[in-house]
């Protein structure tokens, strides 16, 4: 009903930013109070694009690559968890601020509670098993299924690393094809070439994904 | 299927505000729309998938403007009757000011304009939510125009246009 040529009703109808942003977040907070917050994301910038990260109250439970296209992420886990979803990122703090030091060469463990309820079966064993490769080293896709006591589903693995929920925290890049090839990456090969490349020693380039 | 809630109060939110200050002097307004999309929030799983969100949101803070209303005569002295809520809780009303002039309406005529010309709701619906018939919910709303377009547009102070 918004009439642009009436003053008045313009006016009723202007919006106010301000307060918008101001009570989004007071809405985030109480959510949160009120247990209502079922799951809570932000965005955090990486030398790897924008980050998606999204928590629930059990801990993190997804990060996504731009790639992955962040509004189709978000539906998935309204579909998958609850519609109960917030941009609060409060929650992810701590979450975020691993990630920086992460990129930054500081930190090579994630001291995070995480939520796998995405990954089921042979998969979640799989991401188990991938917590487990040390920051800097890698195994390959058959060295893994032989770990995870599956040694033929080889192909299996490198479904649950291309379905991993968290990457870069459950380290699926560190996994790699027996004759050295990097194999396949959630965030592409550029991403998975980079992680490798920060893991040992080296830095990440900024304009890495920007072809 | 369902959409993720912040996508909601990225679509809807601004406009719930706008009904909420139509309704309500601030700070109260702001707190309608606080309790609405919490309220909101708690509910949304279970609402339908085909619901009309916006009447649905519009119907919610209806309730807790009236809610507030309520607590506010309460706490006010008794001449302070719901249907005008002049200068209460540290809001002055200015010349000029279209909030002012909004504040100076009968209640019902403050719903109708918030529930029609702001949420756009048809009358009909305006009229479930504020009782009475549908004639009567638009002639309070035509009521209301009227009254803010004398208040509000005889002081010389007229904001810039939004272009919808």
């Amino acid at each position: 009903m918004i009439n642009s040529s009436d003053p008045v009703l313009a006016a009723i109808n202007t919006d106010d930013a301000e307060a918008m942003a101001r009570l989004h977040d007071q809405l985030a907070v109480a959510a949160e109070v009120d247990r209502l917050l079922d799951v809570a994301y932000r965005t955090v910038d990486s030398p790897l694009g924008t980050l998606l990260l999204a928590a629930t109250d059990q801990g993190l439970v997804r990060v996504a690559y731009d790639r992955e296209d962040h509004d189709q992420v978000l539906q998935a886990l309204c579909n998958q968890i609850s519609p109960r979803i917030l941009r609060a990122p409060r929650r992810l703090d701590q979450v975020a601020r691993q990630f920086a030091e992460y990129f930054a060469g500081e930190r090579r463990d994630f001291v995070l509670p995480l939520d796998f309820r995405l990954a089921h079966g042979f998969r979640r064993a799989v991401l188990g098993h991938l917590g487990l490769i040390n920051y800097g080293h890698t195994e390959t896709y058959a060295e893994v299924a032989a770990a995870t006591g599956r040694a033929r589903a080889v192909r299996a693995v490198g479904t649950a690393c291309a379905t991993n929920p968290l990457p870069v925290v459950v380290p699926c890049h560190r996994v790699l094809r027996s004759d050295g090839k990097l194999g396949g990456y959630i965030g592409g090969l550029e991403a998975k070439a980079a992680l490798l490349s920060l893991e040992s020693g080296g830095t990440i380039d900024r304009n890495i994904l920007s072809r | 299927m369902k959409r993720p809630f912040e996508e909601i109060v990225a679509e809807h939110g601004p406009t719930v505000l706008r009904v909420c200050r139509a309704v309500l002097a601030r700070p109260d307004a702001d707190d309608a729309w606080s309790e609405t999309f919490l309220a909101a929030l708690r509910a949304y799983p279970d609402l339908a998938d085909n619901a009309n969100i916006e009447a649905w949101l519009v119907t919610i803070a209806h309730r807790k403007a009236i809610d507030l209303l309520r607590a506010e005569s309460r706490r006010a002295a008794p001449v302070a009757v719901a249907g005008t809520r002049l200068a209460v809780g540290g809001w002055e009303p200015s010349d000029g000011d279209l909030w002012a002039a909004l504040g100076a309406l009968p209640t019902k005529q403050r719903q109708a304009v918030a529930y029609h010309h702001v949420a756009g709701l048809p009358y009909a619906e305006v009229a479930a939510l504020v009782g009475g018939s549908t004639d009567a919910a638009r002639r309070a709303a035509h009521d209301g125009i009227r009254a803010l377009r004398r208040r509000y547009l005889n002081s010389a102070t007229v904001p810039p246009q939004k272009e919808s």
